[in-house]
């Protein structure tokens, strides 16, 4: 499609590129007089893009810009994903007054995950990538007086330079075995001209280091530790779930694409037919990443770096379900990011909300929190049993169709090593559990939390009990998300 | 709504209205509590009054009682399906009987009765639904609910090593139910709906050999899922050697957790078996039986005397389970009738006998604040009612005839001595260790001279009594006179036989 007839399906993104520049004029009209206008355009910003990006469902399937981007109900669900995840970022950061760049990159950053929900073209990924990385790096330094935030944001700067050099690498040579930078053209030479192997081999393995930098795969994880526990922990928040939604949205793009899928004949076999096969090597890292992450994570004092290796962790479940090649796989990825958002995002504004109050993230603050702070601590101890994959809570059913999609494909050690993750996983949760209500403090004094905030917990709260006992909406828009998508 | 939906559900209605009590006003909390258990008791036992005692249930849904379907998610085959056997319909009334009782023995607990009870009530409706389920999704959500409730339980009102207990409890059991969780999604993925073609959960279908797919006949596939469902299922038991969690959780347990854990929670393991193991695998239970003879030997055998050696009288109640536990292991691995009739009424019986000691320990420790056995003796002076009660149950857990454990346990031998003689001749060695044990500690506890320490102790009050009256009426009454409870577990479990090969 030319460029002009596709103005008309983008226009969620224009509509966040006009709100960046108004709320860009809007603060320098503002000076912080007014100390929730720039919150409030956010909100109703990322509001209308939500909306905007809802009647995009309905669509169907769509090639924009000369094949750059594809606009089809997955990039939709990814898009709405995104956005909902930062309005609710943007809520919590309210109590911290932040400066208005701060809801710009916020924007800014949301515009580029849009394109990394919707990039199909080894440019266009390599661009999206650029525009999220740039103002991540950047919001993850926000706090320019503490050693840590800054810290964290050169880590950052510095993987993120040194991993999207060698995804760009990678491309390069892709580009020069195919001739093309569009996946599905991509796919179309190296099904026709079957390249030599090990050079396409090298090369994929090449770009993974991008992907896998984003999603906090292992070996590309060590940035994450460090970062989270150093950047404004709304960010740590928004880094662990937003940019790995758009980075398995790319990550679904490019397998089904250049990696090969099921539905083009010959494309799965041709994998097979590699000397190491795909869907091992995957099964591999994603076994590597959780069981690393959560035989970590037992080892922290410190809360904030515990939920970043359970990040890790995560990440291996949600890499587990690439493994089948097969849309029950990425639809249970797609659910499980949606339960994931809800505890991930529970669990960080609660420490969040600790830390403000008590004054540190380590695992004594926590002490004796049931009986001083009673809703915050027991919503905590659901987040953290839901994160452990218990029922009735949400992150119960999110493992369960990882688990249903990777058993359905007959890859049974690779579900054992992911139950028994999920078992030593449990320790380090409910550590957080036994800190807020096993161990006996002195202090008793209760610690009280804003009305706003608890409405904020709230939000999370209730869907992630309710979507683990009655789940069918969510399954229902995954299943419709994933009907038709460009990969094919 | 059915009577089993309401049995199940009106503990949490109980709990949501005890979290909106105010937390001072504890007799409110406690009285709501005990009504939130009364009323699946009084219905339960008026549902065994309706009970009809010659459909057989297990595999047939036309011969279920009290079933109820629901909608639940339909895209995945998942259903709310319940509804009662003459396997599992004792073990619903059994429950809800402990928990009643279980809400008077926690009477005196001295902090955050609140959450307590709260998480009581969470409990006892993921254990009434663990036996009322039919729907495999189903029964795993209600088997690891009550994993939560039981961790918080043991890990903030129990005893000086609480922490370690309740982690303890907590991974060994999720780690026997990821691996169910696999076999579940396993038996899922293979098994159709006859009428939809669809996958499903229903265990009625997944026991239908004819819905299995080619995959699901594989021999060592099937083997493969027996034995991940059966891991699941022995650490609940407790069998040797994944029993190690158990002394732990109990010793730390409050009483009356410890009643629920021992009267409850270990049956759901055996129940789990026959439930879901012998009639989805029954060529696999059949050529397996034989290594859960010797496991239910080495059960008896070991847990009798690891009982013996024992200076805390808590310990002591705690391997005496795993070894009355190894009865029904036996029982069950016979596929006769008296063995597996002997080995659910041994489910029955040491549920209200293991009740009973955990309740004796627990009176005697909340007045002298210690379990160790030596540092008793002569209380049969100062507390000749206590002494009397509790001279019930610890005869009633040796096996003496005119009790309910000896009805249990003869059955399991008689039902065992043909198929497997020699396990049987080395298992029944256990009865006389168990003898041994169990009269070692009466008389050094209650008899001979009194320990001046205990000069005044205070006799066994009326509220303790009435937790432990009712279940000495019943051990005898079912020890004299077992017909009621044979009744109505028989014709499901003929049945259940005759399924395996």
């Amino acid at each position: 499609m030319d460029n002009v007839s596709s103005i008309k399906f983008f226009i969620p993104e224009l509509f966040l590129t006009v709100a960046v520049i108004a709320v860009i004029i809007a603060g320098l009209i503002n000076k912080n007089k007014n100390k929730f206008l720039i919150p409030g355009m956010s909100v109703a910003a990322l509001l209308g893009t939500v909306i905007l990006s809802f009647t995009q469902y309905e669509m169907g399937m769509n090639s924009l810009f000369f094949n750059m981007t594809v606009l089809d109900p997955m990039s939709v669900f990814f898009k709405i994903l995104v956005a909902a995840a930062t309005i609710w970022i943007v809520l919590f950061s309210l109590q911290q007054h932040m400066k208005v760049e701060y809801y710009i990159l916020l924007l800014i950053t949301n515009l580029g995950m849009f394109l990394m929900a919707s990039a199909n073209d080894l440019l266009m990924i390599l661009v999206s990538l650029e525009v999220v990385g740039l103002s991540s790096y950047v919001l993850a330094g926000y706090y320019k007086n503490n050693m840590k935030s800054s810290e964290a944001s050169l880590k950052y700067v510095l993987y993120g330079a040194a991993s999207t050099g060698i995804m760009a690498y990678g491309m390069s040579i892709l580009y020069g075995l195919t001739g093309e930078t569009n996946l599905a053209a991509i796919q179309q030479q190296l099904l026709t001209q079957q390249p030599y192997n090990l050079t396409v081999f090298i090369s994929i393995i090449l770009i993974f280091a991008g992907f896998g930098y984003k999603i906090a795969m292992v070996p590309f994880h060590f940035w994450v530790p460090d970062v989270y526990e150093g950047a404004p922990t709304p960010i740590t928040a928004f880094f662990s779930v937003a940019p790995k939604a758009a980075g398995l949205a790319l990550l679904i793009r490019f397998m089904t694409t250049v990696v090969g899928h099921q539905l083009a004949p010959g494309a799965a076999e041709w994998l097979q037919n590699m000397d190491i096969s795909a869907p091992l090597l995957i099964a591999i890292l994603s076994v590597l990443t959780m069981t690393l992450g959560n035989t970590i994570a037992l080892q922290q004092k410190n809360v904030k770096r515990m939920m970043a290796y359970s990040s890790i962790a995560h990440a291996g479940y949600l890499l587990m379900a690439f493994v089948v090649f097969n849309k029950e796989g990425y639809a249970a990825i797609m659910l499980y990011l949606v339960f994931y958002l809800l505890m991930n995002f529970g669990a960080f504004f609660i420490i969040h909300m600790v830390a403000q109050k008590l004054g540190s993230e380590d695992i004594e603050t926590f002490y004796g929190l049931g009986y001083r702070a009673p809703f915050a601590a027991v919503s905590m101890a659901i987040f953290m049993f839901s994160l452990t994959g218990l029922p009735p809570l949400a992150g119960f059913i999110g493992k369960f169709y990882l688990f249903a999609a990777i058993i359905n494909g007959h890859w049974y050690w690779l579900a054992v090593a992911g139950v028994l993750n999920s078992v030593i996983s449990l320790y380090y949760y409910a550590g957080v559990a036994r800190a807020m209500f096993l161990v006996k403090t002195e202090t008793k004094d209760a610690v009280s939390f804003q009305t706003f905030d608890k409405i904020l917990i709230a939000t999370l709260v209730i869907p992630t009990l309710v979507f683990g006992i009655y789940w069918t909406p969510i399954l229902e828009l995954t299943m419709r998300s994933i009907k038709l998508f460009a990969g094919n | 709504m059915g009577f089993l939906t309401l049995i199940t559900f009106i503990p949490v209605v109980g709990m949501i209205i005890v979290l909106l009590l105010p937390k001072k006003n504890l007799n409110a909390i406690r009285w709501v509590s005990a009504a939130a258990t009364f009323i699946p008791f009084v219905l339960a036992s008026y549902l065994w009054t309706q009970f009809n005692y010659n459909l057989g249930g297990i595999n047939n849904e036309s011969t279920f009682q009290f079933v109820e379907h629901a909608r639940w998610i339909p895209a995945f085959g998942i259903e709310y399906f319940m509804g009662a056997d003459g396997l599992s319909f004792p073990m619903i009334w059994l429950t809800t009987l402990l928990s009643f009782i279980c809400i008077f023995a926690s009477w005196n607990i001295d902090k955050a009765q609140k959450g307590y009870f709260a998480l009581f009530l969470l409990l006892e409706t993921g254990m009434i639904g663990v036996f009322g389920a039919l729907d495999f999704f189903l029964f795993y959500v209600f088997w690891e609910v009550m994993l939560l409730p039981m961790y918080f339980l043991i890990g903030i009102w129990g005893g000086p090593r609480r922490e370690y207990a309740a982690i303890k409890f907590f991974l060994y059991t999720l780690f026997g139910s990821v691996l169910m969780l696999l076999a579940m999604l396993a038996l899922y993925f293979n098994t159709t709906d006859p009428v939809t073609g669809a996958h499903t959960f229903n265990m009625l279908h997944m026991m239908d050999q004819s819905n299995h797919s080619d995959w699901l006949k594989i021999l060592d596939v099937r083997y493969l899922i027996y034995i991940a469902l059966f891991i699941g299922f022995a650490i609940k038991i407790p069998m040797f050697p994944f029993h190690t969690w158990l002394p732990d959780a109990h010793v730390e347990a409050p009483t009356a957790i410890s009643v629920i854990l021992a009267g409850i929670l270990l049956k759901m393991g055996t129940y789990g078996i026959l439930r879901i193991s012998y009639p989805i695998l029954p060529d696999i239970a059949a050529s397996t039986s034989w290594y859960m003879a010797v496991f239910g030997m080495i059960n008896i055998l070991y847990g009798a005397f690891v009982a013996m050696a024992q200076k805390d009288f808590k310990k002591m109640v705690a391997y005496s389970s795993i070894s009355h536990m190894g009865f029904v292991l036996l029982g069950m691995s016979v596929f006769t009738s008296a063995g597996i009739i002997g080995a659910v009424f041994q489910m029955f019986s040491h549920g209200t006998i293991t009740a009973m000691l955990f309740l004796m320990v627990g009176v005697i420790y909340d007045r002298a604040h210690h379990r160790d056995i030596e540092g008793f003796g002569g209380l049969g002076l100062k507390m000749p009612v206590y002494t009397g009660i509790s001279s019930v149950a610890l005869f009633a857990a040796l096996g003496l005839p005119g009790m309910s454990g000896f009805v249990a346990e003869i059955m399991v031998f008689i039902g065992a001595f043909p198929v497997y003689r020699t396990i049987t001749i080395i298992s029944a060695i256990g009865i006389i260790i168990t003898a041994a044990y169990i009269l070692w500690t009466l008389q050094r506890v209650f008899l001979g001279k009194l320990n001046p320490k205990y000069e005044n102790i205070p006799e066994i009050n009326g509220r303790e009594i009435f937790t432990m009256a009712p279940l000495a009426v019943m051990t005898i009454l079912f020890g004299i006179w077992p017909i009621p409870i044979l009744n109505l577990m028989k014709t499901s479990l003929n049945y259940l036989i005759q399924i395996i090969p």
